[in-house]
């Protein structure tokens, strides 16, 4: 029993990263209706930053919050650089724009910071605060963290006009460039906070796996399953699918399948929804009469 | 005085020019109308005022050059537009997009008052206030895209076949009610229809476009009383 215990919440933390992670390509998906196969990259790069200011003196926190900010501007960046000038093309020329990206962030981070493999500090303290039987320091902050963050990406899209003309550029550009949204640099703004987002789940992550260029290859893999488990345009979704998906796999790799089937379990579960219920959990199918 | 003013007016789709010299102008207060059949070039006219398609010539709105200006901004000098199948944000709910009608606009309070004034005009749509826009009948949408237009506290207000796949009852109200906006909000109007009998009651002036060009012009009254213009161009 206690085992099994111990599995349910070292998936409800791996959960936790997974929803965010999930979380940041909804971000994406909402301001553009794409999905960024490069997200994955930029938020290991983004940890290599936090990695070298931490290693350079910098105390953790201000690291952390440094890295966010980098991560923003960065994103922001990248979408007014390489992602504009194929605004209008089709879906097909973006894809392999974000599939350039991945390659691009990959290879920087093994030139400018080698692949050996780094250990990256946890902030929080090796004894849960509560519950120290079942949980570790650093998986109670890491979901802490995630819910903060979660919480605050939920309330900007709800409640601020900012976040409304967002999803407005989403669904209808055509129709917010009429009531004068600035419809290109919504886009910018989400990709700076899908960065953002991503940044905080790498630096989440890496006291757990490890930092090394291809560390979010397989969580990326995680992340999607988690936001199509959610319903790809519902951030609560990405986070209550990212926390499924930890605690299933932590429950089917340690008693069913085993270990090495962990990661076929989310290909396959991405498959299966995408078969039989697209829009996810907890996605709305939209409707429209003509 | 003029509000608008458009002279030698020329718009492309691409490679194909759809508007050819086109003059017009709006007065103050006043609802002018663009006749013509399919293809005549009326939605393209509109498209052009907002700078949604190519353009050359010049667009003067209240003294000031317009064209060259992006589409975004064509809103913040206070011309709304209705577009062709009324760019309803469908998957947001009936408030949110009117909230979005107003996204230029500062003064939050105010625009809370007009938010009120629009659910006291179309008492429908504070019944749905929640609901997502993209559930609502045609006739409501249509109501909507008017409304979300007007929550711009337009100057002009651009109005791309608001009867378009409506019931006969529920035009008959729309226009009513575009009549009210008129008189009561002093919002002037530039108005795009197939139906040139509703659009000749509601205009005080009229330009009539045939393969993008204008053939003829004048008061709305003259040319609904002019039996050979009707039977030529109108076909009724």
């Amino acid at each position: 029993m206690d085992s099994f215990l111990l599995q349910v919440t070292a998936g409800l933390a791996n959960g936790g990263i997974y929803a965010a992670v999930g979380l940041a390509l909804v971000m994406i998906h909402q301001a553009t209706h794409h999905i960024n196969f490069a997200q994955g990259e930029m938020a290991t790069f983004s940890t290599f930053i936090a990695w070298a200011m931490i290693q350079a003196g910098v105390p953790y926190w201000l690291a952390f919050v440094a890295t966010m900010v980098v991560s923003f501007v960065a994103g922001l960046l990248i979408q007014r650089i390489f992602l504009k000038p194929v605004e209008k093309a089709p879906i097909l020329t973006n894809v392999i724009v974000f599939v350039g990206l991945l390659v691009i962030f990959n290879a920087f981070a093994g030139w400018i910071f080698e692949h050996t493999i780094k250990s990256f500090p946890s902030p929080f303290p090796v004894e849960g605060m509560f519950l120290a039987q079942y949980f570790s320091g650093h998986q109670i902050g890491s979901i802490s963290v995630t819910l903060v963050v979660l919480l605050s990406v939920f309330c900007f899209f709800r409640f601020t006009p900012l976040g409304l003309a967002m999803r407005a550029a989403a669904f209808n550009p055509e129709s917010a460039r009429l009531v004068g949204i600035r419809v290109s640099w919504m886009l910018a703004l989400g990709w700076g906070m899908a960065a953002l987002i991503g940044a905080v789940a790498g630096m989440m992550i890496a006291p757990i796996v490890f930092l090394d260029p291809n560390m979010m290859a397989g969580i990326l893999l995680y992340g999607f399953a988690a936001a199509l488990l959610g319903g790809i345009d519902n951030p609560w979704g990405a986070v209550v699918g990212g926390v499924i998906l930890g605690v299933l796999e932590n429950i089917l790799g340690a008693y069913v399948i085993g270990s090495d089937l962990k990661l076929t379990m989310a290909l396959v579960l991405i498959v299966t929804i995408l078969i039989f219920r697209p829009y996810g959990l907890f996605g709305k199918p939209i409707f429209s009469r003509v | 005085m003029k509000l608008l003013d458009v002279t030698n007016l020329n718009a492309w789709y691409g490679p194909n020019q759809v508007l050819f010299d086109l003059n017009f102008d709006l007065k103050v207060g006043g609802i002018t109308t663009i006749l013509g059949a399919n293809g005549a070039g009326k939605t393209t006219t509109l498209r052009a005022v907002c700078q949604a398609v190519q353009t050359t010539g010049s667009i003067t709105f209240i003294d000031k050059r317009i064209d060259g200006k992006a589409t975004e901004d064509i809103v913040r000098v206070g011309i709304a537009h209705v577009p062709d199948g009324r760019g309803t944000f469908t998957a947001l709910t009936v408030e949110e997009n009117l909230k979005l009608g107003a996204y230029t606009r500062k003064d939050r309070h105010e625009v809370q008052v007009d938010l009120e004034r629009m659910y006291s005009r179309f008492p429908r749509l504070k019944e749905r206030f929640r609901q997502q826009a993209g559930t609502l009948s045609g006739g409501e949408q249509q109501m909507l895209a008017i409304s979300r237009a007007l929550m711009l506290r337009p100057r002009l207000l651009l109005l791309d076949e608001p009867s378009f796949g409506l019931a006969p009852l529920i035009v008959k109200e729309i226009f009513e009610i575009m009549r009210q906006i008129n008189q009561e909000d002093q919002v002037s109007m530039l108005l795009v229809e197939q139906n040139a009998a509703l659009a000749l009651n509601l205009a005080d002036h009229a330009y009539l476009l045939e393969t993008g060009k204008v053939v003829l012009s004048g008061p709305a009254a003259d040319i609904k009383a002019d039996e050979s213009i009707r039977r030529v161009y109108l076909g009724y």
